[in-house]
């Protein structure tokens, strides 16, 4: 595909062609925009509304990461013993595990945060699309591997410098702002946010909601259209239907991008994941698609993990 | 946003208390003590601004403002204060346009590289000495050191050979001095409040620690630096031993050398503060009304720096500052 219909109809990507109501350019999402507060929390993961987000087909597309053998020990202790693993364009990675089970250690590991604490040292390979990311300069890997943190953390500055903030200094002339509009529409659009922020793009990103503003921060993040999106228990500190908008978000993203999300909400984990990697101590214990980890775990401890018996 | 819609009419003001006159004696006088204590700071405060306000306005007259200092044997002859504003800005501009980039770089270099740890520590304490040392001691160094041979550019030098080292170059070198440690602490404060997930989503899209600064850090610490930029102006502007030693003690700007404009710097002159020194009963006592007058406008203008400053506060919580913001999620 050229650039430039790819500029104009950013959507259109092989496979998943019948699931084209789920892309907002199509059918817009009605926005947001008042929350009321006595209506029932959202249900968790009946069978039906699982569906919806997650189509049955399988949209597996090429492998993008495969990790081999990943070791990352801290000064003190390892965090992450022996991991392999594979992910996959169009699917969604969930991994879960207790507290200190080295799976946002790994997240990190694969753009290469863990280096920004001292003392980390780490053995095995991290292949992005074939290529060692130890061997690629830092800035490259993490343009082409993005990441949305924990808390929404938009740059204090207004909602368009945000988007546009990983489209600019990519080249030593700095684009200006007609040229980079449409992108910055276009991630908007792909994360949910644009029918309702369209009037606004130059307040200031810290007025919108918590919810609006993790969803900014995706739209930042998939801005420069990186290969994976890695997510940091993205919905942790939001409320049930902020939840909700990301969770569809992340089963629409995925078409484009591997997905890798770390959650603790074993729920969650079930309504957006395809496949799922049980982490428990820095030991990779079970690796399967969502339905068998959930509903058929070879492993005792991962049945008693999703069973609730700990964690 | 949802509607709260309580069902009975709301009550204004907060539900039934205890009473003092229950409590405990020491609690008792304390509370006494820090109505006091409130109620007396602001009559001592109100006291000056109020006498300071009335003696000022007395003597103030505008052409005073405009009019440049004169040498006469009466008060009405002596002229007005021109040359002392100018002095204060222009030591005000010399002291900020040295202290700020200093002040900002080493705080960023502190709080962002800080390696080896042993240096950004000896770095940190110099500057907590900068910040307890008296004026007067930087005066007297800046003294010292202006008037060696290497320094002889700055100031004038005599047909004897001796280096004057007096001038708005040595004295503004030496108010900057007084000017970095706040806008240091205000910057460093600023940039320890930002969390540290805010540096890694910048770097996790691609972005280098140094465009990180630029971009993301610099910008959201704004309004710490210009809180920190006034109060070391407020500073600048309040010293007086600096001046005194420093500044050559001549009322009016005496330039020095023939370059426009770098001659104003090589030469001497006053400041508010000095003027008002040098006309009190305790300077040479020429023209205490002058003094009155000048020390009104130094009032005023240190009255409106704290404006400012309030301005600068309030107006970064209405923008959202980062700090308030991370408060919400």
């Amino acid at each position: 595909m050229s650039p430039e219909t790819m500029l104009l109809d950013p959507f259109s990507r092989a496979g998943d062609r019948d699931e084209d109501e789920l892309v907002p350019s199509a059918r817009p999402v009605p926005p947001v925009r008042t929350i009321v507060v006595d209506r029932p929390p959202v249900p968790v993961a009946p069978p039906h509304a699982r569906e919806a987000v997650r189509p049955a087909r399988s949209a597996a597309g090429p492998e993008r990461i495969r990790i081999e053998d990943v070791h990352i020990s801290y000064v003190e202790r390892d965090a992450v013993k022996g991991v392999s693993l594979s992910i996959h364009q169009g699917e969604v990675l969930a991994l879960i595990g207790p507290s200190g089970c080295g799976k946002t250690t790994l997240l990190r590991t694969l753009n290469r945060l863990t280096e920004l604490t001292p003392g980390t040292t780490r053995s095995g390979n991290i292949l992005l699309d074939g290529e060692d990311i130890h061997e690629l300069p830092d800035t490259t890997l993490r343009s082409r591997v993005s990441m949305v943190f924990q808390q929404p953390n938009p740059f204090p500055m207004s909602i368009f410098d945000n988007v546009a903030f990983a489209l600019r200094e990519q080249s030593r002339k700095r684009p200006g702002r007609k040229e980079l509009e449409p992108q910055v529409v276009d991630a908007l659009r792909r994360a949910g946010l644009y029918d309702e922020v369209r009037e606004e793009l130059d307040k200031p990103a810290l007025r919108l909601s918590g919810g609006q503003q993790q969803r900014l921060c995706i739209a930042r993040a998939i801005a420069a259209r990186p290969e994976v999106l890695l997510m940091d228990e993205p919905c942790s500190a939001l409320d049930p239907i902020s939840t909700n908008t990301i969770e569809k978000l992340i089963g629409e993203l995925r078409r484009d991008l591997a997905v890798v999300v770390v959650t603790h909400n074993l729920a969650q984990a079930q309504r957006i994941a395809d496949k799922v990697a049980f982490m428990y101590l820095g030991d990779l214990v079970e690796y399967g698609t969502a339905a068998d980890v959930f509903e058929a775990p070879r492993a005792q401890r991962t049945r008693d993990y999703v069973r609730g018996a700990f964690g | 946003m949802s509607v709260y819609a309580p069902q009975r009419p709301m009550t204004a003001g907060p539900g039934r208390r205890s009473s003092p006159l229950t409590w405990r004696w020491i609690d008792r006088l304390v509370l006494a003590l820090a109505w006091g204590a409130g109620i007396g700071l602001c009559l001592v405060g109100g006291a000056i601004v109020i006498y300071m306000g009335v003696r000022g306005i007395q003597f103030l007259r505008p052409e005073l403002l405009f009019s440049r200092p004169a040498f006469g044997t009466t008060q009405n002859e002596s002229g007005g204060f021109l040359d002392p504003i100018m002095g204060t800005a222009i030591l005000t501009a010399i002291g900020i346009s040295l202290a700020l980039p200093l002040a900002v770089v080493s705080a960023l270099w502190v709080n962002e590289y800080g390696r080896p740890t042993w240096l950004a520590r000896v770095v940190e304490s110099t500057i907590e000495v900068v910040a307890g040392t008296p004026d007067i001691v930087f005066a007297l160094f800046g003294l010292a050191l202006f008037q060696t041979q290497l320094f002889a550019p700055f100031s004038f030098t005599a047909s004897g050979g001796g280096v004057f080292g007096r001038s708005f170059f040595a004295a503004g070198t030496m108010m900057s001095l007084i000017a970095l440690p706040p806008i240091f602490v205000a910057t460093r404060d600023g940039l320890q409040s930002i969390p540290m997930h805010m540096r890694e989503a910048a770097f996790a899209l691609g972005k280098t620690r140094i465009a990180t600064i630029r971009r993301v850090l610099i910008p959201a610490v704004r309004s710490n630096i210009a809180t920190g930029v006034t109060l070391g102006v407020s500073r600048i502007i309040g010293d007086t031993a600096i001046v005194v030693l420093l500044l050559g003690a001549t009322l009016r700007l005496e330039p020095q050398g023939s370059v426009p404009g770098v001659n104003v710097l090589r030469g001497t002159g006053s400041t508010l503060t000095s003027y008002i020194y040098d006309n009190s009963p305790a300077g040479e006592g020429g023209a205490p009304q002058k003094a009155y007058a000048a020390a009104f406008v130094l009032l005023v203008l240190v009255l409106a720096l704290n404006f400012t400053l309030g301005r600068i506060g309030r107006s970064s919580e209405r923008k959202g500052s980062l700090t308030a913001a991370q408060g919400i999620v």
